[in-house]
């Protein structure tokens, strides 16, 4: 049972995890037909990159993995509060939050 | 004890990533993501990031994901028509999504001596500092001044959301446009 307690997590399934939640980010990111959705999507994709920095962090003893992590946090603080703005914008502007019925830029 | 916790919190995560895609409705979608960010908290800890846990709950399952169901709760989102994306998506999309998915799990997987996380292993081999004196100690002493430009820049944002969301025009005229609706 002690054995059992202090059973190690190999490094590759936390990778393999990380792997796994940016691809359902960026299959979110290309299903979803909702802007705000899309977004979380994006977040979601972000997240998983943050883990796999933190994981390497650990795996090398080095403090420079999670000061990434912590700027890439405050990055994407700054970056919601600019983009749920611009959504707001959109909203406003087109009444929709499809993304198919937000094509002005659309050639 | 490790395994346990990354099997709960790791199944967390997964599950909550695939309610994000099945849910049509976007509040549904943002309480699955703070369920996806909170259990990502916990795997922080058990790779001895406690700093980073803290601040994965304080930023982003608290002020983040507040300002998402706020926005969502704002504009009145409703549901979502479900499609399957647009033709490139799905043709190209996909497979480039299950060709990298594939690529990294291959590199993951035949990756020799990656080793293994054990709990409560610090970031140095130093006797008597913890993860968070040498987090600190790296954060504001050597990159001191990027970490001040982090402030400048998220006063900026803050600036930029204000200048986006408001209405661009006087508070006379916001009012009046307000009562159109």
């Amino acid at each position: 049972m002690s054995s059992f307690l202090t059973q190690e997590v190999p490094i590759s399934w936390y990778l393999l995890l990380s792997a796994v939640l940016f691809s359902l980010g960026v299959i979110g990111f290309l299903i979803k037909r909702n802007l705000i959705t899309v977004f979380m999507s994006i977040e979601l994709m972000l997240n998983a990159v943050n883990l796999s920095f933190v994981t390497f962090a650990h795996q090398w003893h080095a403090v420079k993995g999670q000061i990434f992590v912590f700027f890439v946090m405050m990055v994407v603080a700054a970056e919601a509060a600019v983009g749920l703005a611009i959504i707001i914008a959109v909203f406003r502007a087109r009444a929709t939050l499809a993304v198919d019925r937000i094509d002005l830029m659309k050639l | 004890m490790h395994l346990i916790l990354f099997f709960v919190f790791a199944g967390f995560c997964l599950a909550g990533a695939i309610n994000l895609l099945l849910q049509s409705h976007p509040i549904n979608s943002a309480l699955s993501l703070i369920v996806v960010m909170t259990s990502l908290a916990v795997l922080y800890l058990l790779l001895g990031a406690e700093f980073l846990a803290a601040a994965q709950v304080i930023v982003y399952a608290g002020a983040i994901m507040v300002l998402f169901t706020f926005v969502v709760m704002l504009l009145n989102a409703g549901r979502e028509e479900r499609t399957l994306g647009s033709r490139t998506a799905r043709s190209v999309g996909f497979p480039a999504v299950v060709a990298i998915l594939a690529v990294i799990a291959t590199v993951i997987l035949k990756a020799q001596g990656l080793g293994v996380a054990t709990l409560g292993e610090g970031l140095t081999n130093a006797k008597g500092s913890t993860n968070i004196e040498v987090l600190s100690g790296v954060l504001f002493h050597e990159l001191l001044l990027p970490f001040e430009v982090t402030s400048i820049l998220i006063l900026i944002a803050i600036l930029g959301a204000v200048a986006l969301a408001s209405r661009g025009d006087g508070p006379h005229g916001s009012r009046e446009r307000m009562g159109g609706e």
